[in-house]
């Protein structure tokens, strides 16, 4: 086995010999009595005597200038404290650690709809918002680049998350196929919409700047913030013990956060601004639009020999980051040719970046459909044409890969879902009104290894602390860092207090890419292998040959409590996770595979999803409960994904037509069936210490292509264009 | 102006233009109630209304004079949990919560609906008992939109409870 050639991480025997049976157990979320009860406070919710509200002015054209603003009706406007315009300091949009933050100034261009240009402060919210409405500005507007023609891409392949991939000759391998498949998908803006809109309450006491805000990361959200305020990062302090969810958007730090905190210092008052429902469609950051060319050549028993996957995404200028559309591809499939890469159209629409599964959420929806186009093009069931394209080790580089139980997800969801009673002809099952119809496809999602910091606190009482700057955005932090802990210091839950969402603990690397979990519980998980040595020292063993159970260590014919080997002193140890050699020796991602089942109406071409089954590969299982829950959430957004999600741009004036929940659909419950979850657990040294893979993006990849091929199963339609709305579907309706 | 809150009277002097949500959440501290978007499409900010289930960033704080208004503090607190919260915990009908004490505000609120018999778009019938099957659950509460879309969780942990009350 290759990967036993490769060094793996040192073995954390703390949880390898854990006894105490609280890691990995569904285990209810510890700060589920909050959250239920409305006692969880989250960034605009907190406290602050003789605050402020402040509402943000937002540009009003696509494209072209501003002549003239004339803010004299709004500053005498009754509660107006401070109205802040045409400043250098005043981003416009979200800031972040890698772009040079945009401010806007008169007579500057205007580069997108919607983008930041000043903010309104008072003594109320209803008073700030109606002093904005009275902010007149004279626009010379001019068309801008609304609608950019996807097929002809400006930039080839720049340097963006993910490299392009050129192995073999590409052409040769493909043109001498004996199969060839070539087609085109196209995939919309999509919102990460986290249910809470980004707000931040902003005071400063002297020069130190304290921010609650609705971020995914605290320690490194400061040096964003410290960028765009031109301070130093160790003057702000970043609080977000609750975040009411991210999904990418809230990596960068909202441009009403830098508002706040320039509108608190000018006024001497903490300033809180939430932006509204449609702000955050525009000042925050969309999934790109792409357009994606996938071609597939194989042999004539259907071993792939050329896979294509080249894309051309939309971004706005002078932004970095690019969609990167065949990270899932690069390794799921044999083929020794491959091309692969993005290539970017720039655009006056708003930032794009990194929604929940960067490239896997819209490349699936291409690769894992042409798949099932071309498995039934050779005559396979799609799930033995990819056993046949299952590779041993990266197609590309011949790089080993961390545990991949694909193969394995394949087998167990068909036998779970009932795959073996599926008619595969199209269109054959009926019943009433309803075609039913079943597809399945793989899930996907790179696994990224990053650098955590996690302090752990053994106290005299025998309770233990950690604390660490990471996020819980939903993710079930509090809950999966106690059971980490609670096991392999062998201590009740109760017994394990967890302090995050505070910049000034030690640094994370913040809830984002899926490696939060895995990354802080490995942090940990080290901190704890230290106190156990500590611990094992006192008991006169090695570490080895003691065990931590119920508060006592256990070793050499001896149970002694805890409370009586640290006499009266606290113990405390930092952990420190980071990526090693072996990180980029190999190839390290979760795996699963989705299936559905959907009925569509032979009369509208309405679509219900009628259930689903899951199976995935994520390493170690930390919660049984909360993976299970991220997962369903991933799954039921394949879902909204391929159904209903679809951010428009008004192609003459650049704006959203769409930017709230009243038009950009969202799953509801009505959309959502009963979904069936299984994991297959198997511990990944070569990942991290944890053993852990990420979870939080992969049941988002596939999903909503098992849903887009139990379309055509049921009705013969395939739909390239997504998403799958029935309008799309109504023509091509089979007679009955 | 005086308001009825989970029992409890609180002075206030609202601004004419503030929404019952803000009321509670920038007037009175009471917090728990979200705002997700201000215009009536998420649920964030369900609240009981006399019993009944509304948006509050709908409806101005002015209108609310004479009503008993209860929001999510009124249902439970973490020491002493209402029996829909614990199925909640238990269920992980929630992930990052935001979305939360609407949802459960308006289970409440559709648990009631239901015992009535008032009938929704999936009903077989206008009037009648009302059996409240998954189905029933869903059409029902989807104007609670919940984008970690915990929704399976959440049924479970309504048809866990709505059996109990049966
Ligand atoms: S905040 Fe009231 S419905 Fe969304
Ligand atoms: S729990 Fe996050 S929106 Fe519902």
């Amino acid at each position: 086995m290759a990967d036993q050639e490769l060094p793996t991480r040192e073995r954390i025997s703390v949880l390898d010999r854990a006894v105490q049976r609280v890691l990995g157990q569904p285990i209810d979320r510890t700060d589920g009595p909050a959250k239920v009860t409305g006692d969880a406070r989250y960034a605009f919710e907190m406290a602050a005597k003789d605050a402020l509200y402040g509402h943000i002015l937002t540009v009003q054209i696509g494209a072209g200038t501003i002549r003239s603003i004339d803010a004299t009706a709004a500053r005498t406007a009754p509660g107006v404290v401070a109205v802040l315009i045409d400043d250098d300091r005043l981003p416009a949009d979200a800031v972040n650690s890698f772009d040079k933050p945009k401010s806007w100034r008169l007579g500057r261009e205007i580069e997108f709809f919607g983008q930041g240009f000043g903010v309104v402060v008072a003594t109320s919210a209803e008073a700030a918002r109606a002093a904005a409405a009275l902010v007149k500005v004279d626009y010379a507007p001019r068309t801008g680049r609304f609608d950019p023609d996807l097929s002809k891409p400006e930039e080839h392949e720049p340097e963006g998350l993910r490299p392009a991939v050129h192995t073999g000759d590409f052409d040769a391998a493909f043109d001498g196929a004996a199969y060839r498949y070539d087609a085109v998908f196209t995939t919309p803006i999509h919102f990460p919409a986290a249910m809470e809109p980004q707000a931040t309450l902003a005071r400063w006491e002297d020069d130190r700047l304290i921010l609650h805000s609705s971020l995914q990361s605290t320690g490194g959200a400061t040096k964003a913030i410290a960028r765009a305020l031109d301070i130093k990062a160790d003057r702000i302090r970043v609080i977000a013990p609750f975040v009411g969810g991210g999904f990418g958007g809230k990596t960068s730090v909202g441009a009403e956060a830098i508002y706040a905190a320039i509108a608190a210092k000018e006024t001497g008052h903490p300033v809180k601004i939430v932006q509204t429902r449609r702000q955050t469609a525009h000042l925050a950051h969309h999934r790109a639009p792409t357009r994606q060319r996938v071609r597939i050549a194989t042999d004539a028993e259907g071993h792939i020999r050329a896979f294509g996957h080249n894309s051309v995404i939309a971004q706005r200028h002078d932004r970095w980051f690019i969609e990167p559309v065949h990270i899932g591809t690069t390794h799921l499939y044999a083929g020794a040719a491959r091309s692969m890469g993005v290539d970017v159209v720039r655009a006056n629409h708003p930032t794009s970046g990194a929604v929940r599964s960067p490239g896997e959420a819209c490349g699936t929806l291409a690769i894992e459909v042409a798949m099932d186009e071309a498995a039934e093009a050779l005559g396979l069931d799609p799930i033995e044409f990819r056993r046949r394209n299952e590779p041993g080790a990266s197609p590309v580089d011949g790089k080993p890969f961390g545990t991949r139980k694909l193969v394995e997800c394949y087998d167990e969801g068909a036998r779970r879902f009932g795959w073996d009673r599926r008619n595969p002809v199209p269109a054959s099952v009926r019943e009433g009104d309803w075609l039913i119809g079943t597809g399945m496809a793989a899930a996907i999602r790179s696994n990224i290894t990053v650098e955590a910091r996690a302090n752990i606190t053994l106290h005299p009482d025998g309770s233990a602390l950690v604390e660490t700057d990471m996020t819980d955005i939903g993710t079930g932090t509090y809950t999966i860092l106690m059971q980490v802990v609670a096991e392999a210091l062998g201590l009740s839950p109760d017994k394990v207090r967890v302090a995050i969402g505070d910049s000034t603990l030690p640094r994370s690397a913040g809830s984002g890419g899926s490696f939060g979990a895995s990354s802080s519980s490995s942090a940990a998980a080290l901190a704890c292998q230290d106190i156990a040595r500590t611990l094992a020292a006192r008991m006169g063993v090695d570490a080895g040959d003691m065990t931590l159970q119920e508060g006592h260590a256990i070793a050499a014919n001896r149970r002694v409590p805890l409370t009586e080997l640290l006499a009266g002193e606290a113990v405390r140890a930092d952990g420190h996770a980071k990526p090693g050699d072996h990180t980029n020796a190999h190839v390290s991602a979760s795996y699963g595979a989705h299936f559905a089942e959907v009925a569509v109406s032979a009369t509208t071409g309405e679509v219900r999803v009628r259930r689903m089954t899951g199976v995935f590969d994520i390493g170690r299982v930390l919660n049984e409960k909360t993976a299970r829950s991220q997962i369903l959430g991933g799954m039921i957004w394949g879902i909204g994904s391929v159904l209903h999600e679809d951010g428009m741009i008004d192609a003459r004036t650049g704006q959203f037509t769409n930017p709230d929940f009243g038009e950009y659909h969202i799953a509801t419950h009505a959309d959502s069936p009963p979904i069936d979850i299984h994991f297959i657990e198997a511990v990944d040294d070569l990942a991290n210490e944890a053993g852990a893979k990420g979870v939080g993006e992969l049941g988002n990849s596939g999903a909503g292509a098992a849903v887009a091929n139990a379309i055509y199963n049921a009705t013969g339609i395939r739909i390239h264009d997504y998403p799958i709305t029935l309008d799309k579907l109504i023509d091509a309706l089979p007679e009955d | 102006m005086h308001f009825t809150i989970n029992g409890t009277k609180y002075d206030a002097d609202p601004d004419i233009r503030t929404s019952l949500l803000d009321l509670l959440r920038e007037h009175l501290g009471l917090t728990g109630s979200k705002k997700g978007c201000d215009h009536g499409q998420c649920g964030a900010c369900t609240v009981l209304v006399n019993g009944r289930r509304i948006n509050s960033c709908l409806t101005l704080a002015v209108m609310h004079q004479d009503d008993e208004i209860t929001t999510i503090e009124g249902i439970g607190t973490p020491d002493n949990l209402a029996p829909l919260q614990s199925a909640f915990v238990r269920h992980d009908g929630f992930q990052c919560g935001y979305c939360t004490p609407g949802q459960i505000c308006s289970a409440t609120g559709m648990l009631d609906e239901a015992k009535k018999g008032w009938p929704s778009h999936v009903s077989e019938s206008l009037d009648g008992d009302i059996a409240l099957s998954d189905e029933e659950i869903r059409e029902r509460m989807s104007g609670n939109l919940c984008r970690c879309s915990a929704y399976p969780n959440i049924v479970d942990a309504i048809r866990e409870i709505a059996g109990e009350d049966a």
